[in-house]
């Protein structure tokens, strides 16, 4: 099964932190990285640039208008994420347990199922 | 690559290396060896033409790769003692590979692919890749990953069955019931796999169907005496036999109840009735057995409401009796509701409200809406249907789990 591990920043929280716990986080996703990628669990991973760097593209009557900024106004975005295929529900919660955002206070780690095309005849 | 060499190729692939690991021992580095003579022979043979001994050709290129393999781990782990013995290996199989039955080699290789020690995913990837002969990426492809994310499975999986302290003979007898329960499995989950998948925009993967049945034949030949096998066997091709009728020309799944079954194929029925009719008449009764009758049922009616019903009930329940499941449940509530009219069929429903195992399953909700839409109690349904649509992770049971909700309204 698929899940896409979703990581939400909030600015706020990751200012507050200090240079060492910065330090410790950046290792931590490279541990992470590393242990996923010997299991082969890993099948794509991405960090995000910062909000301020989006537009939002939207067409009406066949006009597109790009508008700069987020297309969400909220105190969190996403920061970026991971695309693992494992077992089942709990492992990818438990994945999810290894990353270092998940142990930062203020912040955690979304887990959603990736849909699939196949399917059973009902 | 003709489709012709590509059987070929996938029908001597367990054969070199059951020979091959035989031999030497090594299970991981031979299945590496065989894998690169895989690949050059699809390389050379299209370009140079199918050798006169193709077997000979793939064992002297895997032995040769086997060969150099050792002689750089011999450098680093200066091991010279195997080194000589390799060295001086003629590398065309000789008379010594050719006394014990290649039916042997097929069954150890399976066994050591599903060995207990691996996940389901890794047991799987690794008997499609020494068993079928599929190269890692066609494995990756199967099961819609990067090579990236297969290779090292495939790696780990092989060092785990080393650690695991297994050699390549067969195990005792007495370990056989055990060990084919899992080999059964496999082969179900690569059946499984690829039946699911055979609608819509997977097209271009690998036909685990046809590898499936092609495997658990190969092992029904060796074991023609086990009844399971044979049942798993049955039950493939039957269940295969409506494929042709399970997706609409929209790419829409189509429910049992209304499929046109003209387009079920009559050679993969008739194959499968006459196999499990056979098989039940003489070998003990077990899962697959059952599960094969009940699609045999299926089979024989010429619509869902010429069905069978109680038959079906009556092997859902022995079924459960064999291996209580939630989702066996939940099918008997089906043949139920034919039976004795759906709220029979809900009151055996709300039996499985507290298993945590369908807790956050689509099925549950589903099959509710279903006989919900049966008894006539539209509303309901309706939601029952939404719900299940918002639980399900696949693209096609929700695009027709929310059809049917907006039929209702």
């Amino acid at each position: 099964m698929k899940f896409l591990l979703l990581l939400h920043n909030n600015p706020a929280v990751l200012n507050a932190l200090t240079d060492d716990q910065r330090t410790a986080i950046m290792n931590g996703h490279g541990d992470f990285i590393k242990t996923i990628q010997e299991s082969g669990e890993l099948i794509v991973t991405q960090a995000l640039a910062d909000p301020a760097n989006s537009a939002v593209v939207r067409v009406r009557d066949g006009v597109p208008a790009v508008t700069d900024g987020p297309y969400l106004e909220a105190k969190e975005f996403l920061g970026g994420y991971y695309l693992v295929e494992c077992a089942d529900r709990d492992r990818a919660l438990e994945l999810a347990a290894m990353i270092p955002d998940a142990a930062v206070d203020g912040l955690g780690v979304e887990v959603r199922p990736v849909m699939f095309s196949s399917g059973m005849e009902m | 690559m003709t489709a012709r060499t590509e059987d070929l190729l996938r029908e001597l692939a367990p054969r070199v290396l059951g020979a091959l690991a035989r031999r030497y021992g090594e299970f991981d580095a031979c299945e590496d060896a065989v894998q690169e003579a895989l690949i050059a022979a699809s390389q050379q043979w299209p370009a140079a033409g199918v050798p006169d001994n193709p077997r000979a050709w793939l064992s002297t290129v895997a032995t040769r790769r086997l060969v150099d393999h050792v002689r750089g781990e011999v450098a680093r782990r200066r091991r010279e003692a195997t080194a000589a013995a390799l060295a001086g290996a003629p590398v065309v199989p000789g008379v010594a590979s050719e006394q014990v039955p290649e039916a042997d080699d097929t069954l150890t290789l399976l066994f050591m692919c599903c060995h207990p020690s691996l996940t389901p995913a890794s047991q799987v990837a690794l008997t499609l890749r020494a068993l079928g002969g599929l190269p890692t990426a066609q494995v990756a492809a199967a099961f819609l990953v990067p090579e990236a994310t297969m290779a090292p499975r495939i790696s780990r999986a092989k060092q785990r069955i080393k650690q695991a302290g297994a050699t390549f003979d067969l195990p005792p007898k007495s370990e056989w019931h055990g060990r084919l329960q899992v080999v059964r499995h496999v082969l179900y989950l690569i059946f499984n796999e690829g039946y699911t998948a055979s609608s819509g925009a997977d097209l271009q993967r690998p036909d685990l169907v046809a590898e499936a049945i092609r495997l658990t034949r190969s092992l029904h030949r060796i074991l023609p005496d086990d009844g399971e096998v044979a049942g798993l066997l049955a039950l493939m091709l039957l269940t295969d036999a409506r494929r042709p009728a399970r997706t609409g020309s929209d790419g829409m799944l189509v429910p049992l109840a209304e499929q046109d079954r003209t387009r079920w194929s009559a050679d993969a029925a008739a194959e499968g009735m006459e196999l499990i009719t056979r098989t039940m008449a003489a070998c003990p009764p077990g899962p697959y057995q059952v599960q094969a009758a009940i699609a045999a049922v299926h089979m024989e009616a010429a619509g869902a409401a010429e069905t069978d019903w109680p038959q079906i009930a009556a092997l859902y329940r022995i079924l459960e009796g064999m291996s209580p499941n939630p989702m066996v449940t939940l099918n008997r509530a089906v043949a139920v509701a034919m039976t004795d009219g759906p709220r029979a069929g809900l009151d055996l429903l709300d039996t499985l409200g507290a298993d945590e195992r369908m807790a956050r399953h689509h099925r549950l909700p589903a099959v509710r809406a279903h006989l919900l839409e049966m008894a006539g109690d539209t509303a309901a349904a309706r939601e029952a249907y939404r719900l299940a649509a918002k639980r399900t992770a696949s693209l096609p049971e929700q695009r027709y789990l929310t059809e049917r909700a907006r039929r209702l309204t």
